[in-house]
């Protein structure tokens, strides 16, 4: 198990920002190896900017260093250029840690956050000399792993994959290193493999596909069914009851080099019950479990003092409901040991909950970006997809952002949602120049950036049933929206590559057919997918028809009532009757009210696994009305000036 | 017009191993956490985005190792007890950069741009011996010039390198070849390892360099920036003797 180093070394001059090969975080480890204890590389499969943040990854990697049987390790996708190098002269994937190489592991285990990182997923495991199909591994090689939120529709990977771990990984990761530990003590001998993952199949939270099969007649798929009877028909996904029993991470890794999300990140609630009905994240990581707010003030703290950042976020899916977030921001803000250079910036920011006092907090060091996602560009289309913010929530959310001083806002928006209109696409362009228009009354060249993607459907949804818009179609949205701001002066457009939304289309609702495509792809040199530089819409369609796959069959088709999901032998806790509900509500343009706050509407996520949101405050922060018709005054009154008249946020 | 900072403490350092792959702006950042880590105060500059006030010296490429580094660090109070400061930063650093001395410097004094003259150089050739790279200096050193074209600006241009190079001689073998003692001018501009390589008949090709010293030359003595006993609240104006 020696080092890598000698061999990387003499390539690294010759790629470029080789500073991402190199390791030597603060907060990075250095495992020494001993007999029987279980060796985790922890992977993403993209860049090393784009994945060290990674904070799923991060948690697990401190976990399973603190265990005594077991070490982890970390590993990014090797850009192209030292890709070529390594293939060239056979160095194989390695850890940044030790430069250990991959193979060496035990488990490499990814996390998958996005689909169009599946086919470096593969060159992953061939760089690491591993057989990219389940199939042709034996003892010797590494069980390969994934988590992360692509993992509810596991099935276009499902031949690559050993295991697929849902939800939460902070209790099933020791859960399962203690079976490979086992195995690792049995010897790995010949023909073990299957025993392994056959245990491994036992462990709550881990699905192994090749214990399953696939049925379908004709292009319908009839159901995914265990090939045992020991292996569990459902697979339902893991959850944490109380994020303050898991304070991680508590060294946060900080790169030499610049990486996105360069700062000091805290996770200060976990799950949404906000009910967005286009956003997995907030329907599969419920319930809401808060952190109580002494620890994330420590963590802040702590975190500020160990890493040297200037910078903190507090993360969430929506961190403007944390309770009590202005107490937070502001003790952060005010702290004499941060000398007032600390800046605060809070991800995720919901427009209804916006209030000036913590916009005022934020700005006494310096200004962060601004971003609201009002998402869609009418009252009408906001209330198909359960966002219910008000024009006036968002103007006077803007107003008293340009009165504090900002001056720059990017607002997020979907296009291709169910039921839009070209008068709920145009409506995108009039909120951004009404933004605009309210930033003249404070500075002289407001701007506002659009930031506009295409919806793609995605598991475990109300928008499952869904049929995603076609490239033309989202191509003639934003051009619609394109035209109506050409002439707007600080209104400025960014769209995601339509043809890219497609491709995610395909996968995100996609079944096990797909495998060989995604192989087909990789093979012909289709990785880094993300990067619109790398991005080959042509050779997936190609892959597609060769294998004789219908585009149209898996994205563009609304599903029915009765369709078996490729997804339905896996559960987030969700009742598929709920989900059902839901769509059918937001096709009648009625929205759903947040059950932090109000009666549960039962969709599983709680009650199935017996546990209950954890929020520290009993009533819901101000702003914050989702069209609950409660009294949003509770929160606290919050003036805002728009124009000359006081009035409170998000009042009518 | 604001008040200008009063203090300046200029440090030296060493970037050795992995970490010689980082890059220069990157570096920057890291002694910019290392700063606040160590809890030393720095001035900002003033603004939108404040930054601290920190100014380098000549960059050292990506890839290559050094003795001496080092970095100007305004501030609007002494720091206490400069002695313990290059242990409190290398503390703060990450592995492989460490501060070697630390010195009060007056404002008056030229930047660390303006102020080095040379720069001394190791050289790792490999696949060559002694001898013929012994060889291949005595031709460099002989001939009256030393022409390199080169671009610079979108323009081609044909510079003589040999007024830059102010020693040049084999150290001895290495296990994989042969190594290079260099002195290289840095005024008007400086003369790197690569682009000497490249001038060299046959060119060669550099593996390993090091940047050992870096000299400035204050009344016709060569002297150091920083020497690495130099911690002391002193103005290397008055050390020079």
């Amino acid at each position: 198990m020696g080092s890598l180093w000698t061999a990387l070394e003499p390539l690294l001059p010759k790629v470029q920002k080789p500073a991402r090969y190199i390791g030597l975080e603060d907060g990075s480890q250095r495992p020494d190896p001993q007999p029987g204890q279980v060796g985790w590389l922890m992977m993403y499969p993209d860049t090393y900017e784009i994945g060290l943040p990674n904070q799923g990854l991060q948690i697990l990697y401190e976990i399973v260093n603190e265990r005594p049987d077991a070490y982890a390790e970390r590993s990014y996708a090797p850009w192209v250029d030292l890709e070529a190098l390594m293939r060239q002269r056979n160095v194989p994937l390695f850890s940044v840690d030790t430069h250990r190489a991959a193979a060496d592991f035990d488990l490499i285990a990814f996390n998958l956050s996005a689909e169009l990182t599946y086919t470096n997923v593969l060159n992953c495991v061939d760089l690491a000399g591993v057989p990219v199909r389940s199939a042709d591994r034996r003892a010797e090689h590494p069980l390969v792993a994934v988590g992360g939120h692509c993992t509810y529709n596991p099935e276009p990977i499902a031949d690559f994959v050993d295991i697929v771990v849902l939800g939460d990984g902070e209790e099933v990761v020791s859960e399962i290193t203690e079976v490979v530990r086992e195995w690792k003590t049995g010897g790995r001998t010949d023909g073990s493999r299957e025993n392994v993952l056959r245990a491994l199949a036992q462990v709550p939270g881990v699905y192994v596909p090749s214990l399953y099969d696939a049925e379908f007649d004709g292009e319908r798929l009839v159901g995914i069914f265990p090939r045992f009877p020991d292996v569990p028909e459902i697979v339902e996904k893991r959850t944490i009851a109380d994020l303050g029993q898991w304070p991680y991470p508590r060294n946060q890794l900080v790169p030499l080099t610049e990486v996105v999300h360069d700062r000091l990140n805290v996770e200060v609630f976990r799950g949404c019950t906000r009910g967005c009905r286009f956003c997995q994240a907030g329907m599969i990581t419920r319930p809401v479990r808060e952190r109580p707010a002494e620890q994330v003030r420590s963590m802040v703290q702590s975190g500020l003092r160990r890493t040297g950042y200037d910078e903190v976020a507090l993360t969430s899916l929506s961190t403007a409901d944390f309770s009590g977030i202005e107490a937070v921001v502001a003790d952060t803000v005010n702290d004499p040991l941060n000398c007032g250079q600390v800046s605060v910036s809070l991800p995720s920011l919901r427009v209804d909950a916006f209030t000036v006092g913590v916009a005022a907090q934020i700005q006494k060091a310096r200004r962060t970006g601004l971003t609201f996602a009002p998402e869609a560009g009418t009252w009408r289309m906001r209330q198909v997809i359960n966002k219910l913010i008000r024009e006036e929530d968002l103007y006077g959310a803007v107003e008293s952002a340009y009165s504090q001083g900002w001056r720059r806002m990017k607002l997020y928006f979907l296009t291709g949602l169910p039921t839009e209109t070209d008068e709920d696409t145009l409506g995108i362009a009039e909120l951004a120049k009404n933004c605009v228009e309210l930033g003249r009354a404070h500075h002289k060249n407001p701007s506002v950036t659009v930031s506009l993607g295409g919806f793609v459907p995605k598991p475990f949804t109300p928008f499952q049933w869904f049929g995603q818009n076609t490239p033309v179609e989202l191509q003639r949205k934003i051009g619609l929206v394109r035209d109506a701001t050409k002439h707007s002066k600080g209104v400025q457009l960014k769209w995601h590559d339509p043809k890219a939304t497609l491709i995610e289309g395909i996968m995100s609702r996609g079944d096990r057919r797909l495998c060989p495509v995604i192989e087909d792809v990789w093979r012909h040199g289709g990785t880094f997918q993300e990067w619109s530089e790398h991005f080959d819409h042509r050779l997936w369609v190609d892959t597609m028809a060769a294998h004789g796959l219908s585009v149209d069959w898996y994205v563009h088709r609304h599903r029915t009532e009765d369709e078996v999901f490729g997804w339905d032998h896996l559960s987030a806790g969700l009742h598929r009757d709920f989900l059902w509900q839901d769509w059918r509500d937001a096709l009648d343009h009625l929205g759903l009210e947040d059950c932090r706050w109000t009666p549960c509407y039962d969709c599983g996520a709680c009650t199935g696994y017996g546990i209950e949101h954890v929020v520290a405050s009993a009533v819901p922060p101000a702003g914050g009305s989702q069209g609950t018709g409660q009294d949003r005054s509770s929160g606290g009154d919050v003036p805002v000036r728009l124009g000359v008249k006081p009035i409170a946020v998000g009042a009518p | 017009m604001t008040a200008p900072v009063p203090f300046r403490i200029r440090v030296r350092f060493s970037k050795l191993g992995k970490v010689r792959f980082l890059g220069h702006r990157d570096l920057a950042r890291v002694w910019e956490r290392a700063l606040r880590k160590a809890a030393l105060p720095v001035a900002y500059s003033e603004g939108f985005s404040p930054r601290p006030r920190l100014s380098f010296g000549l960059a050292l490429s990506t890839a290559y190792e050094s003795l001496g580094e080092y970095l100007d660090i305004d501030t609007w109070e002494m720091w206490p007890d400069l002695a313990a400061v290059p242990g409190r930063l290398s503390a703060c650093l990450p592995e492989g950069i460490d501060v070697t001395a630390a010195c009060a410097v007056s404002r008056s004094e030229p930047s660390l741009q303006q102020a080095v003259t040379s720069c001394t150089w190791l050289i790792d050739i490999v696949d060559i011996s002694a001898a013929d790279l012994g060889a291949v200096v005595d031709r460099a050193l002989a001939a009256p010039t030393l022409m390199l074209e080169r671009e610079r600006k979108g323009n081609t241009v044909t510079d003589d390198l040999r007024p830059q190079v102010v020693a040049l001689d084999v150290v001895g073998p290495t296990p994989t070849g042969a190594r290079l003692h260099a002195e290289l001018g840095t005024q008007p501009r400086t003369l790197r390892p690569s682009e000497l390589l490249a001038a060299l008949e046959p060119p060669l090709e550099e593996a390993l360099v090091s940047r050992t010293h870096q000299w400035t030359t204050s009344d016709g003595a060569r002297r150091e920036i920083l020497p690495l006993d130099a911690t002391h609240p002193m103005h290397v104006g008055e050390r020079a003797s």
